[in-house]
């Protein structure tokens, strides 16, 4: 089998099959148990730090409480 | 990590080791040489010029770094955001804006009133040298340095984190507007690749590379150094602009330069290879460059603006994954009825239609982040711009996979239609979020309260909408006009019509869309006066109707 071939055929079934196993992940990801907290926080991240840099040592709940 | 932060790189970094200013004076001075050399045995006129600009550059260059070697290093404040190069980035934004529209509207009257390519400037003022010059100008230039000071601001903010590399933002800066200025000369002077969006000529190409991967060093350095335990999703889409528009520079630029002193290069590939490898650069050219950096300045000036989080979080992250997903495979879609095999063009306009569904997610993600604000849009100018970018973002990511069905394209691809949907997501969706983004940080990145006069903002955004509105419409109609004059045959099955009759039944839309062209300069122009009044003066709160004379 020539390479254009095979690369096409490991194309169109292997790696269609993992990038969509992996695109349907993400989406699952997304809606996982417990995400809403992260993403309400991660949503907020534009209104933090505004005029300088964060404080690495600090977690993120300290500077939410500040904001 | 304590870099000085100075507008021009390479110069007196805090702590550099003499060494370190040798070596830089000895490859600048390679470089001034090899450039001196280029100027004089350079086979062309493009080649001849952009060896005497290279020359000039790093024999200013030469000259800065030799006057700081073996001084004492300036001391600078570190520990703050790195904004000097966002203000540069700010003010090359207004400036290329200008010139691109400027010059989109000389070939938009060039195209109505051909007398307009006058005799003495041929040839470098032809309309097919003028013609890249402007969407480069718009796209690269404008678009590009917007996008280059909007991640610089934003990666900063969502990580924050001082931008990593030190002066290697100012690197990329300068670099991307050296880049730019190369491009420009090298098309009036006649150096082509005659790839669209893609005309650069091979050293031009290799530069670009430098600088690119540069920028992705800084932006990259800021995210691992980052405060913040999560990336933000603004910062996914601009990381993936960034990558995606360094694979596709690569692989559609692969050239071999006839002569190393001249600036003629062949490309690699030939026939349909390169036709597909040239449209699948230039449609994730508008995927990657023009819709995720532009949505990542989105995700970030939008919830800023309204004061609100985006609507929903998980919605972006969709927003995101599908849309890179998808976008990747629509360049087929410019190939319709061509050589290439059927299967790959209905690949393409497959994915361009799925592709709808994220573009309208996004763009409803952006819209509701105004939910429970919706009265800003009476009060503030800048919301109201943003909302009318995503609406044409919409619209245009409507009209686009309708144009890739295979029976649509079969009317619309060749003709102006396409011009009208390119403008309508560029002029509507690019430029007024850019517009925008200039707003919110024109005052914020100079210390004022506000923009110097609001009443400006509005007259820019009633001009530039009814700009776009006259493009557009004119656009639609002389393109289904000239689809079906195109397509038009008598009882006998001749054509109806030759070419020059659609040319010349065009010609009241073309005037139409030249006049459109003006509204939305003399927008800008109001801009720029507004962005000048506000970074020479103080914030001046409830201004009169302060607009020049157009």
């Amino acid at each position: 089998m020539d390479t254009y071939s095979l690369l096409r055929e490991i194309a169109d079934s292997w790696v269609l099959l993992a990038m969509f196993v992996f695109f349907l992940g993400t989406i699952i990801w997304a809606f996982r148990p417990g995400s809403r907290k992260v993403h309400d926080d991660t949503s907020q991240i534009p209104f933090r730090n505004e005029d300088r840099p964060g404080d690495a040592a600090s977690d993120t709940k300290t500077k939410e409480l500040q904001s | 990590m304590s870099y000085v932060s100075d507008p021009c790189f390479g110069a007196a970094k805090e702590g550099d080791s003499l060494m370190g200013n040798y070596f830089k004076l000895i490859a600048l001075g390679l470089i001034m040489l090899f450039a001196a050399l280029g100027a004089n045995w350079g086979r062309d006129a493009a080649y001849v010029v952009h060896a005497i600009i290279i020359m000039l550059v790093s024999g200013f260059m030469f000259l800065r770094v030799l006057r700081a070697t073996d001084e004492p290093a300036k001391a600078v404040a570190t520990d703050g955001y790195m904004d000097d190069v966002v203000r540069a980035g700010v003010i090359a934004t207004g400036f290329w804006g200008v010139i691109g529209f400027l010059v989109g509207v000389v070939i938009a009257f060039q195209l109505a009133f051909p007398a307009l390519n006058f005799e003495v400037l041929q040839p470098y003022g032809n309309f097919g040298r003028l013609r890249p010059l402007h969407t480069s100008a718009v796209i690269f230039a404008f678009g590009g340095n917007a996008l280059i000071m909007s991640s610089f601001y934003i990666v900063q903010r969502t990580c924050g984190a001082r931008l990593w590399g030190g002066n290697l933002a100012w690197f990329v800066f300068w670099g991307y507007n050296l880049f730019i200025v190369l491009a420009a000369t090298g098309y009036l002077l006649g150096a082509t690749q005659s790839k669209e969006y893609a005309e650069p000529e091979w050293y031009v190409d290799i530069w670009l590379t430098i600088v690119w991967v540069s920028f992705l060093l800084v932006y990259l350095g800021t995210i691992f150094k980052r405060t913040e335990k999560h990336i933000y999703v603004a910062n996914w889409f601009l990381l993936s602009f960034i990558i995606t528009v360094a694979m596709l520079h690569l692989v559609n630029n692969i050239s071999i330069p006839v002569s190393i002193w001249g600036s003629k290069s062949v490309q690699i590939f030939s026939g349909v290879q390169d036709a597909m490898t040239q449209w699948w650069y230039g449609h994730n050219a508008v995927g990657f460059f023009l819709t995720a950096g532009f949505l990542g300045m989105m995700y970030y000036f939008v919830p800023k603006q309204a004061g609100r989080p985006v609507f929903s979080y998980k919605l972006s992250i969709i927003h995101f994954w599908a849309l890179i997903f998808l976008y990747i495979w629509a360049g087929p879609h410019h190939l319709h009825y061509t050589a290439l095999p059927d299967w790959a063009s209905t690949l393409g306009m497959v994915f361009s239609i799925i592709l709808w569904m994220p573009s309208w997610g996004g763009m409803i993600n952006g819209l509701m982040t105004l939910q429970g604000a919706w009265d800003k849009l009476r009060t503030d100018p800048i919301i109201r711009m943003m909302v009318i970018s995503l609406a044409f973002y919409g619209m245009s990511t409507f009209e686009g996979p309708m144009m890739s069905i295979r029976a649509v394209n079969s009317l619309s691809h060749y003709t102006d239609w396409t011009i009208g949907h390119v403008h309508s997501g560029a002029l509507g969706w690019n430029g007024m979020i850019t517009f925008s983004a200039l707003y919110f940080l024109t005052p914020k990145l100079w210390g004022r309260v506000q923009m110097y006069s609001m009443s400006a903002i509005n007259w820019h955004f009633w001009l530039a909408t009814i700009g776009i509105i006259l493009y557009a419409a004119s656009m639609w109609v002389t393109g289904i006009m000239e689809g079906l004059m195109w397509r038009e045959v008598d009882a006998n099955g001749f054509l109806v019509n030759s070419f020059a009759d659609t040319v010349s039944a065009k010609f009241p839309m073309y005037v139409v869309r030249g006049l459109g062209g003006v509204l939305y300069l003399a927008g800008a122009l109001i801009m720029a006066w507004n962005m000048f009044m506000t970074i020479r003066g103080g914030a001046k709160v409830a201004a009169p109707v302060g607009v020049p004379a157009e």
